[in-house]
C-alpha cells in the first residue's frame, strides 16, 4: 500500500500524513485554528454521545429496573444492533470520504435473497454452508463496486448512483425471490449464526470484529488516512499523489461488502431471505453515522462515534419496549435525539462544523 | 337520501346472508377445499359458471411485496383463467398512487367491462373509481375501502376487526380462567387502519373474558421487523402466557426471535394464514398453535363478482337478482384440528 503514498511533486515538502491528519485540510482556508485541549479531540466529540447513551440507560434502569440492567438485555440490545452496526462501519468510511451510500438496505435484501435461493441452499447442503456466506459477500461487494465505478469513473453523483442501486437492487431481489420469503433450512448455517461463543451471540462477535477492523483500518493504515484526505479535500489529496478515483471506488466496495455481511447476519437473525430485508435500514445507518459525529461533507469521523450512535438508537428502542410505549412515541424520540446529540457535539467541540 | 340508505340496508342483509355462500363458492373452486361454512349447503357451480357474454375484466393492485398480496394477484389471475368468457387484463402492481390512477384511466379509455381494484390507498383512488363508475364501468373494490361507497358497485372486504376477535376468543378459550394470565400482541404497521381494527377486535374479545393486552409492540409486516419487535417484547416480558402476532409473514421472524430467546412457556396465534404457518400448526412442534385467516382469495372473489356484474347476472345463491353491494369475508381460526381444511388456501409467504 505504501508505495502509493509518495507525495506528489506539486506539494513539495508536505507528506500525506500531514495532509491527512486529524484536522481536515482546506486549501481555501489557509489559517486552520489550532486545536485547544482534550475536549476538542475525538474523545471530546464522543463525550456528548456517551452522555446521551448514559441518559437513556439511566432512564431505562429507573423505569424498568433489573429487566433493563440484566446481562441478557445487554446482549439483546447488542444482537439487535449488530446488523445496523456492521453496515454503519462501512458507511462511516463512505461518508468520511465525502460520499453517501443509499443502497445498503437494498443490498442487504439482495444479498440475503441471493444467498438463500433454492439453488444456493441446495449447494450449501451438498458442500458447505460457507457457500451462502460467500454468495452474500460477493453480491454485496459487486453491488458496491458497481456503485464505486459509476461514481468514481462514470462521474455520477453519489446520491444518484446509490439511489439507482437502492431501487434496482430491491427490484432484483424481488425478481429472484419472486416476492416470497425464503426460509433457510441449512442447519449448519443456522447453528453458526444463531449460536453463541462463550455466552455471547455470534452476531455480536461479528459486530465487535468488524468494528475493531474498521477502527484499525481508519486509524492505523494508509487506507484510513487517504480516506480522510480524499473526503477533506480531494484536490489536495490528488496533488499529494493519492489516486482519488480508485480510492473512492474502494470506499463504495467496502460499504457494499459491509452490506453483504449485513445480509448474512440478517439471514441468521431472521432465518429467512426476503426482498423486504433491510427495508429503510439505510436511514438508520446514516442517522447513526451522523449522530456519531461523522461530517456529512466528509473529512472527519470516528468508528467509536458510529458504534455509539448505533447503540444509542437500539438502546432507545429497547427502553421504549420495556415500558410498553408506542412505536410512534419512539420515532419522535429518535428525531429529538438526532438533533440533541448533534448540538451537544458542536457545543463540546466548541465550534460549528468547519464546512457546512 | 332514502335510496342510498335503503341500499345500505340491503347491502348489510345481503352481506350477512352472502358471506358464507361466498366463502363456500370461492373454496369450491379449489378441489380439495372443504366448505368453510359447514352449515350452508355447498354452493354448486350453478348456471353462473356457464360461459356467458365475452367480457373484459381489468385488475389493478399494489405491488406484491408481501406474500399475502402476491397470493391475491395469483389467485385473481387463476380465477379469471377458469372462464373462457373472460378477457383478463392485469396491470403491473404498484404502490405509487399516481401510477395506479393512470392505470384506471387507461382502463376507462379502453372501455373495459368491469374493473377490480385493490387500491394502494383507498381514499386516493376514490375519485378515479367514481370516474369509472360514471363512465358506466362497474368497479369492484377489494380489501381497502374507498372513502365514498358510491365509488364502487360492490366491495369485497376481509374482516380485520373479526380477525382480532377470533384471535382473542381463541386465547380466552385456551387460557380459560387463568388468573393474571399475561397476553402480548405483536401488531403490523401501526399507522394502517387495518392494524387498528385488528387490535380493537383483539382487545374487545379479551375484555369479555377478563383478560387484557399486557404488552404490545408493532412490527412492519416483514420478517426483519417481526424478529426485532419480538426480541424486544420477549426481553421486556420474562413470562408470557399467550401472544397474538398479526401476520404470518412477519411471523417467520417472530418465531426466529422466540427460538433465539429459547422461550416456550406460552403459545402463539398467527394471522393471515400462510402455508408456512399452517404447516407449523399441523406439525405442532413450535409455539405456534393457531392462526386467523384473512382470505387471500379476495381478489379472486372480486374477479368473479366483476364477471357477474359485467354479464348482468346476479348471484345464483341469493334470491336477490343483483350482486350485493358489500361482501365481507369471514375470519375463521385455524388450529391443528381443522388445519387440513384450510391448507389448500394457505398462501406461500
Amino acid at each position: 500500500m505504501s508505495e502509493q503514498t509518495t507525495p506528489g511533486a506539486a506539494v513539495p515538502g508536505r507528506s500525506v500524513t500531514e495532509l491527512a491528519g486529524d484536522v481536515p485540510v482546506h486549501a481555501d482556508r489557509p489559517a486552520q485554528a489550532p486545536r485547544r485541549g482534550l475536549l476538542h479531540g475525538p474523545a471530546g466529540r464522543n463525550l456528548g454521545l456517551v452522555i446521551a447513551l448514559l441518559a437513556i440507560c439511566i432512564f431505562g434502569v429507573a423505569t424498568a429496573g433489573e429487566r433493563f440492567a440484566s446481562p441478557e438485555n445487554a446482549l439483546t440490545i447488542l444482537r439487535l444492533a449488530s446488523v445496523t452496526g456492521v453496515v454503519s462501519i462501512g458507511m462511516t468510511f463512505v461518508i468520511i470520504g465525502a460520499g453517501i451510500d443509499l443502497s445498503v438496505g437494498s443490498v442487504i435484501g439482495l444479498a440475503s435473497v441471493w444467498a438463500s435461493t433454492l439453488a444456493t441452499q441446495t449447494m450449501a447442503q451438498d458442500l458447505n454452508w460457507g457457500v451462502m456466506v460467500v454468495t452474500a459477500l460477493a453480491v454485496g461487494l459487486c453491488a458496491g463496486l458497481v456503485n464505486g465505478v459509476l461514481i468514481a469513473y462514470g462521474k455520477v453523483v453519489a446520491f444518484i448512483a446509490t439511489l439507482a442501486m437502492m431501487v434496482a437492487a430491491r427490484g432484483l431481489a424481488e425478481i429472484i425471490a419472486q416476492r416470497k420469503t425464503q426460509v433457510v433450512s441449512v442447519q449448519g448455517f443456522l447453528d453458526f449464526f444463531r449460536g453463541d461463543l462463550i455466552g455471547i451471540p455470534t452476531l455480536v462477535w461479528i459486530f465487535v470484529l468488524v468494528s475493531v477492523a474498521g477502527w484499525i483500518l481508519l486509524n492505523r493504515t494508509t487506507f484510513g488516512r487517504r480516506t480522510i484526505a480524499v473526503g477533506g479535500n480531494p484536490e489536495a489529496a490528488r496533488l499529494a499523489g493519492i489516486k482519488v478515483k480508485r480510492h473512492t471506488m474502494y470506499l463504495y466496495a467496502l460499504s457494499g461488502l459491509g452490506a453483504g455481511i449485513g445480509g448474512v447476519m440478517m439471514l441468521g437473525r431472521t432465518t429467512a431471505g426476503s426482498s423486504t430485508n433491510g427495508l429503510f435500514l439505510e436511514l438508520d445507518v446514516i442517522a447513526a453515522v451522523v449522530v456519531g459525529g461523522t461530517l456529512l461533507v466528509g473529512g472527519r469521523g470516528t468508528i467509536v462515534g458510529t458504534v455509539l450512535g448505533v447503540l444509542i438508537f437500539t438502546t432507545l428502542s429497547n427502553v421504549f419496549t420495556q415500558n410498553n410505549l408506542s412505536s410512534s412515541a419512539q420515532a419522535v424520540a429518535k428525531g429529538v435525539i438526532i438533533v440533541v446529540a448533534v448540538m451537544l457535539q458542536q457545543r463540546i467541540a466548541g465550534r460549528t462544523p468547519a464546512k457546512t | 337520501m332514502s335510496a342510498p340508505l335503503h341500499r345500505r340496508w340491503l347491502a348489510v342483509a345481503g352481506a350477512t346472508a352472502a358471506f358464507a355462500l361466498i366463502a363456500a363458492g370461492c373454496t369450491s373452486n379449489t378441489p380439495e377445499a372443504d366448505d368453510t361454512a359447514a352449515a350452508v349447503a355447498p354452493a354448486a357451480a350453478g348456471s353462473n359458471d356457464e360461459p356467458g357474454d365475452k367480457v373484459t375484466i381489468a385488475f389493478s393492485g399494489p405491488a406484491a411485496d408481501h406474500g399475502w398480496l402476491g397470493a391475491i394477484n395469483s389467485a385473481a389471475k387463476a380465477e379469471a383463467e377458469k372462464y373462457s368468457d373472460v378477457d383478463f387484463v392485469m396491470a403491473e402492481g404498484t404502490n405509487d398512487v399516481s401510477v395506479q390512477i393512470s392505470q384506471i384511466e387507461q382502463f376507462i379509455n379502453d372501455g373495459v367491462d368491469a374493473i377490480v381494484l385493490l387500491p394502494s390507498d383507498g381514499a386516493a383512488l376514490t375519485e378515479v373509481a367514481t370516474k369509472a363508475m360514471n363512465a358506466g364501468i362497474p368497479v369492484v373494490n377489494v380489501d381497502r375501502e374507498f372513502s365514498d361507497p358510491n365509488a364502487a358497485r360492490t366491495t369485497v372486504l376481509g374482516d380485520n376487526y373479526g380477525m382480532g376477535v377470533s384471535a382473542g376468543e381463541y386465547i380466552c378459550e385456551q387460557l380459560g380462567g387463568t388468573a393474571g394470565a399475561k397476553v402480548a400482541e405483536i401488531a403490523g404497521v401501526d399507522s394502517l387502519p387495518l392494524t387498528q381494527d385488528r387490535s380493537r377486535g383483539f382487545k374487545d374479545a379479551l375484555t369479555k373474558c377478563g383478560l387484557k393486552v399486557d404488552a404490545r409492540v408493532a412490527a412492519g409486516f416483514t420478517v426483519e421487523t417481526g424478529e426485532e419487535a419480538a426480541s424486544e417484547l420477549l426481553q421486556a416480558n420474562p413470562k408470557l402466557d399467550a401472544i397474538w402476532n398479526h401476520d404470518d409473514d412477519q411471523g417467520i421472524g417472530v418465531l426466529a426471535a422466540i427460538d433465539a430467546a429459547g422461550r416456550d412457556e406460552f403459545f402463539m396465534v398467527g394471522g393471515a394464514g400462510s402455508k408456512n404457518a399452517m404447516d407449523a400448526i399441523k406439525a405442532d412442534d413450535t409455539v405456534l398453535k393457531a392462526t386467523v385467516i384473512y382470505p387471500s382469495t379476495q381478489g379472486a372473489d372480486g374477479v368473479k363478482l366483476a364477471r357477474l356484474l359485467a354479464q348482468n347476472k346476479g348471484m345464483s345463491d341469493l334470491v336477490d337478482a343483483a350482486v350485493p353491494r358489500t361482501v365481507q369475508l369471514y375470519a375463521p381460526i385455524v388450529t391443528k384440528e381443522n388445519v387440513d381444511e384450510y391448507l389448500p388456501i394457505g398462501f406461500a409467504s
